[in-house]
């Protein structure tokens, strides 16, 4: 049998980056657990629109945890309570009957706010634009193990490249940091051969850019790793700025 | 230039001048120690350590050690504040796996210099800086002690139960901020990977005990002998 709960939602609304925002308290009845938490909201923005009210605004599309859209930050979590999953495949039945959830969007002083939940992630693409690529001819699509990697190398490239850039990890840091998700894109292509040509410009680049946006200086507190949805670990850190370092020295 | 420029440079900064205050730590430590063990060789080390052309260049370069970390610790916390912007959250837990230090690293160090500043008022003070100013000997309450009478020093001071309270909760300070400092130093320098990161974890922790313990042991030695005096 479906169960349901009732819960009162806390959302923040807010008109544009440059206007206040504020709370605003919705009941929701008969929630199915089953739901997902956006199929809650697109409940609640039903009911708001049958009402003649404006729905809420949250960035989503996939819906099923690869795109990196979504982007709550749900009682005090980023992507919500639940572990390693994107807010999309956050579900209702993690919440009690009863329950007040309080919803807000990410906050950064990188991301603001465009209207109520949704935030503006373009600082990412800045990033990955500044270096996040292989220019390199690396040629037609080789044979298989033509090019040896080892198994570490390859499987720590591949948990890098895990990383969907929803900025969970800037919305978590209380520095503003957006060092994990960074040191992800240098990652994943410093570790294999055909990224390692141009190592050591990209991650100077992506680094100078960082920065020159504003992110904050990452004290290692590891908030970004606990609330990242892909579990991209914090080693990453530690080999950009070994890779940055070395490179500087090198200069 | 690099260093000062870009995060990651600054971050080695704070880590390479926290290292270097360690290894201070650990120096100033075993000397503590000492004066458990005999009075006497304590106040040779202090006679050492007195108004001589190398104290005064190590009291100088530590000196700015200290300022190198405080100066860069002013200068990152302020950045990420105005990184993270003004609006916080309303509801905001800390995540499992995030310790308390790691995420109030400045109030601890505040505390630490809180500390500092009521260590140098009751011995540099009139220890090597009497020295300096060319005095020989000092009123310590109601006596009379040479500048460089170390264990006069110690035994004087811990034998008041508040100061010896303010010492321990100066040390709890340091216990938190080097159970972060530690491994996120090396972190910074990026000598750790998914293996590492544990083992450093470990030995933070190995390591920040046992300062812990080494300076509270000269405290509560002396405390104790006061009270069997
Ligand atoms: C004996 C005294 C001290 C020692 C041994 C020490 C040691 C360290 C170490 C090893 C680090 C890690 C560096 C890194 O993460 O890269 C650190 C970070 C830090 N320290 Fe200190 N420190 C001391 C005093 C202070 C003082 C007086 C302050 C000033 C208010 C302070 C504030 C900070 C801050 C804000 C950080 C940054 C946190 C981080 O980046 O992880 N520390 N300290
Ligand atoms: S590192 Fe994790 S939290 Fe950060 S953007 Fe990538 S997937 Fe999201
Ligand atoms: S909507 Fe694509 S990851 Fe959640």
């Amino acid at each position: 049998m479906e169960k349901t709960i009732n819960i009162t939602l806390k959302v923040w609304r807010q008109r544009g980056p440059k206007e206040n925002g504020a709370f605003e308290t919705f009941q929701l009845k008969n929630i199915s657990t089953d739901s997902s938490f956006l199929e809650m909201l697109d409940v609640l923005n039903e009911q708001l629109v049958s009402e003649q009210k404006e729905p809420i605004v949250f960035d989503h599309d996939c819906r099923e945890g690869i795109c990196g859209m979504c982007s709550l930050y749900i009682n005090g979590h980023a992507h919500g309570p639940d572990e390693d999953v994107t807010t999309c495949q956050l579900h209702m039945r993690k919440f009690k009957d009863g329950e007040t959830i309080t919803v807000e969007p990410w906050r950064s002083a990188s991301f603001p706010v465009i209207r109520d939940l949704m935030v503006d992630r373009n600082a990412f693409d800045k990033i990955i634009q500044a270096g996040g690529y292989t220019s390199v001819n690396t040629g037609g699509v080789p044979d298989a193990n033509s090019i040896p990697i080892s198994k570490i190398d390859a499987d720590e490239a591949m948990d890098a490249a895990s990383c969907i850039g929803c900025g969970a990890c800037v919305a978590a840091c209380k520095n503003g940091s957006a060092m994990l998700f960074v040191s992800a894109k240098v990652s994943q292509l410093a570790l294999l051969p055909q990224g390692r040509v141009e190592a050591a410009a990209r991650v100077k680049k992506m680094v100078a850019k960082m920065d020159e946006l504003g992110f904050g200086n990452c004290t290692n507190t590891r908030a970004c790793e606990a609330e990242c949805p892909k579990n991209v670990s914090i080693a990453n850190i530690a080999r950009m700025n070994r890779e940055f370092i070395c490179a500087k020295l090198k200069d | 230039m690099w260093l000062l420029n870009s995060s990651i440079g600054k971050k080695l900064i704070m880590s390479i001048s926290g290292v270097f205050l360690i290894l201070f730590l650990l120096f100033h430590m075993s000397m503590n120690i000492v004066a458990v063990f005999s009075a006497d060789a304590y106040n040779m080390i202090c006679e050492l350590l007195g108004a001589n052309w190398y104290a005064l260049v190590g009291t100088a370069v530590l000196a700015g050690g200290f300022l190198v970390h405080i100066v860069f610790a002013f200068m990152l916390t302020l950045q990420n504040q105005k990184a993270r912007g003004n609006q916080s959250y309303a509801v905001s837990e800390r995540p499992k796996g995030v310790d308390f230090a790691s995420q109030n690293m400045f109030i601890l160090g505040t505390i630490v210099v809180l500390g500092l500043i009521m260590h140098f008022a009751q011995f540099w003070y009139k220890m090597q800086f009497a020295e300096i100013l060319g005095h020989h000997e000092v009123e310590l309450g109601t006596a009379v002690v040479g500048v460089a009478d170390g264990a006069a020093f110690i035994k004087y001071w811990f034998s008041n139960p508040i100061i010896c309270i303010l010492y321990l909760i100066w040390f709890a300070a340091l216990w938190f901020h080097l159970t972060h400092g530690f491994w996120s130093a090396i972190q910074t320098i990026g000598w750790s990977n998914q293996i590492w990161y544990n083992r450093w974890k470990c030995i933070s922790n190995i390591f920040a005990t046992v300062v812990f313990l080494g300076f509270a042991l000269v405290v509560v030695t002396f405390f104790l002998k006061s009270l069997c005096a």
